[in-house]
């Protein structure tokens, strides 16, 4: 069984960040960017299933900007057979558009390119999961692999909409993954049919278990694994492998597809919370929920 | 894992070895082995200095450096300035001294962004990089010859047992092993001790300074990239040697900080603290005042000078760049003496494994690395200079007098060598006999913070679960000896406030190391004046992430 996964390059997670003066958005004050924790554990799990001899090939895809390779080479140091970049930037968006608008296509095309024309981040769950659902198809994976969310815009869509657009059933919020394989379906290719999925999810109230044939779609939460460290070794032969381009067009997609359908209009700060004060005792706790604070 | 060499620290001068390395063999049809490890989680991270750059060992490495559009050395010195603080409140401005001329010849550059450059050119050439790796260990043979550097275990718990990600380090062999760990580095400081390198080359003890350093965005109507101002005086006392620093940079971005020598006596001088003083001044607030701090971070450096250069190779290897210590201390530049050096260190490296008479395998002999930095440029400017940092000893006037007697008059001519006096832990007088305490001013939240906020823009990052890296070796010393006699300097001296006492349950005072704030300044390893403290290396990946630094 083929296991795809998702990865993303992200602002490092302990790097301070500010909103940009201009309120369009957030920056980090240390441009240092690293692999997205939860694609992280995603992958982990990932290699984990092949070195229990329950998936055949580990497949790392990456959707975004060239420096994107950096990550996919760490995921092919933690364990990854392949990778799989796709580029993706809003200039390679509007050059796509307007060669396409250029070529007398209608109304989408051109609107796909006013969107990109802006300085939006290209990367929106609904585009990136319509790659990675191509590429689901292209690789005829068993099952799909990605962190929860990105720890930069906190979507957590991207997994869920992969699902939609797939037909496939999701198991979202992963705390554990259990495969069991049929191994009754007909001939080897159609193996994963016979095999389901059983997940722990971390819900609201507690948690949830949940059976789903695959193929299928999990996502990573925090606690589903601890992913392990690069060693040298492993980063040196990583360097040395190849790292597959794949461009929108060679997986039957257009600009069009991928194009932001969302626009950032305004990021702020939230409002300064006021300094907590100390209170003397119970009874004036009392009163001043009941006085001041009027929640009482 | 073999290599033909292997560099330790991906600073300006390990780069610079294996650069030239990889140029020299090249052109001469042969393929060495480079390998360079760094304990930065990227190239740059862990790198912090001034920097206004001399291009003197750049011109010899890369002489096409100029029209390569990536180089981030693009900002010339447009004016100097140097003034002496005479207060908090006021100073008057002194000639420039000669050797702190940068107009029109250097360049104000980000030294993160300088090696990260140099790391894709040496990238380009074949040099393996592999950063967020720590040498933790030197590797020797059965002759205690050294034979390349182990990495760090990653995924070890605080109690000591490994974790279920633990991964163990990896043993790094090379017939040349080159340390560029920077000043005052763990491995060059056992190489430095087990070899008796300083008694060999009949070198004094290293002396030492902590620089605190910070990179600002400012409006644009205070930017006036290529302005170099130098300052001394306020806020250091007449016994302490200290000065401070203000860069203009390109993007609108301002470089500031303040280095205050080691060898102070008074114990209750708060390193982070002088630094905001300095700030408050008007000479400095209006570089910077309606800003944003972007980065904050300190590292020590050395002001040894000539007198403290230990012997350069060792058996197995050589010394490059800060580790041994080439830092020209008036010009306040190692930058260019680091290249230089480790440029040495890599051509000799490679015309020994090519030489017809070189042994098939095994180390080579690495003296000729030294014979040829003494005969350089490197070492003629460190003897003209020799005596200007150890004048100060008698006081800022006097130093400043025999400095300009010194610059405009000897130029390093005279027939005598000052020495350095006492090493720098050496110097802390206890509480009773302290001046005064200094009056420090709480942070006003636009020019100056309190420590927690300024830690947090250095990005420094440990993972909490892991042995602290330092090692303290007289666990009781603190409280018997540091705490009531010199009222806890390590308090006081570190930039990242490390260190700390609270009660325990009896009321007692207790040491609490924050390991996971280290900033990896090494000033804890100079200064404590028990000499308990041994800085060694954390998991590599952690630590800073300067990127303008």
């Amino acid at each position: 069984m083929k296991v795809l996964v998702a990865i993303k390059r992200v602002i490092d997670y302990a790097v301070p960040v500010r909103v940009r003066p201009d309120k369009a958005g957030v920056e980090a004050l240390l441009p240092k960017l690293s692999m997205n924790p939860f694609c992280e554990i995603a992958l982990e799990e990932a290699v984990r299933l092949k070195e229990r001899g329950v998936a055949a090939e580990v497949v790392a895809v990456s959707v975004g900007p060239p420096h994107f390779q950096d990550t996919l080479r760490t995921a092919l140091a933690m364990g990854a057979d392949r990778a799989v970049h796709v580029p993706l930037t809003a200039e390679v968006v509007a050059l796509q558009a307007a060669a396409a608008a250029g070529g007398g296509e209608g109304g989408a095309g051109a609107g796909g390119a006013a969107a990109a024309a802006s300085s939006e981040s290209p990367l929106q769950p609904l585009g990136v999961a319509r790659v990675l659902a191509a590429l689901a198809g292209r690789e005829g994976a068993g099952l799909v692999l990605l962190g929860k969310q990105a720890i930069d815009d906190d979507c957590n869509q991207t997994g869920q909409m992969l699902a939609g657009l797939l037909g496939w059933p999701q198991a979202t919020f992963a705390s554990k993954l259990e495969l069991e394989l049929g191994g009754k379906g007909s001939g080897g290719g159609a193996a994963a049919a016979a095999a389901a999925a059983r997940v722990t999810r971390e819900v609201d109230g507690g948690l949830e278990v949940l059976s789903l044939p695959l193929p299928a779609v999990v996502t990573a939460d925090l606690r589903l694994n601890t992913p392990r460290f690069v060693t040298l070794p492993a980063m040196m032969r990583a360097k040395k492998r190849p790292i597959e381009s794949a461009p929108l067009e060679s997986l039957g997609l257009s600009p069009a597809d991928v194009a932001p359908a969302l626009a950032l209009l305004r990021v702020e700060e939230p409002p300064a919370r006021a300094a907590g004060t100390r209170v003397g005792g119970v009874e004036e706790l009392v009163r001043r929920l009941r006085e001041e604070a009027r929640v009482l | 894992m073999r290599y033909d060499v292997l560099v330790v620290g991906a600073g300006p001068a390990g780069l610079s070895a294996a650069i030239r390395l990889k140029t020299s063999s090249q052109a001469a049809g042969k393929d060495i082995s480079v390998c360079v490890i760094e304990k930065g989680a990227e190239v740059g991270s862990h790198i912090l200095s001034g920097n206004v750059l001399e291009t003197k060992a750049l011109d010899e490495l890369i002489p096409e450096w100029k029209d390569d559009p990536d180089c981030p050395i693009k900002v010339k010195v447009t004016s100097d300035s140097f003034r002496v603080l005479a207060s908090p409140t006021w100073s008057l401005p002194l000639p420039t001294p000669p050797t702190m001329h940068n107009k029109g010849k250097n360049y104000v550059v980000s030294l993160s962004e300088v090696t990260r450059w140099l790391a894709k050119r040496a990238e380009a050439l074949g040099v393996e990089i592999y950063s967020g790796f720590a040498g933790k260990n030197l590797l020797y043979n059965w002759d205690g010859v050294v034979e390349g550097v182990a990495t760090n275990d990653f995924g070890i718990a605080k109690s000591g047992h490994h974790k279920s990600n633990f991964a163990p380090g990896v043993d790094l062999r090379a017939r040349v092993t080159l340390l560029a760990e920077g000043c005052r580095g763990s491995l060059s400081e056992e190489v430095i001790s087990r070899f008796g390198l300083r008694q060999a080359a009949g070198a004094q003890h290293q002396t030492y300074a902590l620089g605190i350093k910070e990179v600002w965005q400012v409006p644009e109507a205070q930017h006036k990239p290529g302005t170099v101002v130098h300052t001394v005086g306020y806020p250091a006392s007449h016994g302490t040697y200290g000065g401070g620093f203000i860069y203009h940079m390109a993007d609108q971005r301002v470089a500031l900080g303040y280095v205050i020598g080691l060898d102070y006596d008074n114990p209750l001088i708060n390193t982070f603290q002088e630094f905001q003083r300095w700030k408050q001044h008007p000479v400095v607030r209006k570089h910077i005042e309606g800003g944003t701090c972007l980065q904050y971070g300190a590292r020590t450096l050395n002001e040894g000078g000539l007198q403290s250069i230990p012997k350069l190779s060792f058996p197995g290897g050589a010394l490059v760049g800060c580790s041994a210590g080439f830092l020209n201390v008036p010009k306040i530049k190692g930058t260019h003496t680091a290249m230089m050096s480790g440029l040495a260190a890599g051509e000799a490296a490679f015309r020994q494994l090519t030489s017809d008479k070189a042994p098939a395998k095994g180390p080579v002999d690495m003296s000729t690395y030294e014979e040829a930095l003494k005969r350089s440029w490197v070492w003629e400017e460190l003897t003209a200079v020799r005596n200007i940092r150890p004048g100060f000893r008698a006081g800022l006037i006097p130093g400043l007098l025999h400095a300009a007697v010194d610059a405009y008059i000897l130029r390093g001519k005279e027939p005598w060598t000052l020495r350095h006096g006492r090493p720098d832990h050496e110097h802390l007088k206890p509480l009773s006999a302290a001046p005064a305490p200094p009056a420090y001013p709480k942070p006003d939240g636009v020019v100056s913070f309190d420590l927690n906020t300024s830690l947090y823009r250095s990005g420094t990052n440990h993972d909490h679960d892991q042995p602290s890296h330092l090692k303290i070796k007289d666990g009781g010393a603190f409280e018997r000896s540091n705490l009531p006699h010199y009222g806890g300097p390590e308090t006081r001296y570190c930039p990242a406030g490390v260190y700390e006492y609270r009660p325990d349950q009896h009321g007692r005072q207790k040491l609490h190391v924050n390991a996971q704030n280290c900033l990896h300044c090494k000033a804890c390893d100079i200064k404590d004046p028990g000499r308990n403290i041994k800085w060694t290396v954390p998991e590599g990946g952690q630590g800073p992430s300067y990127t303008a630094m």
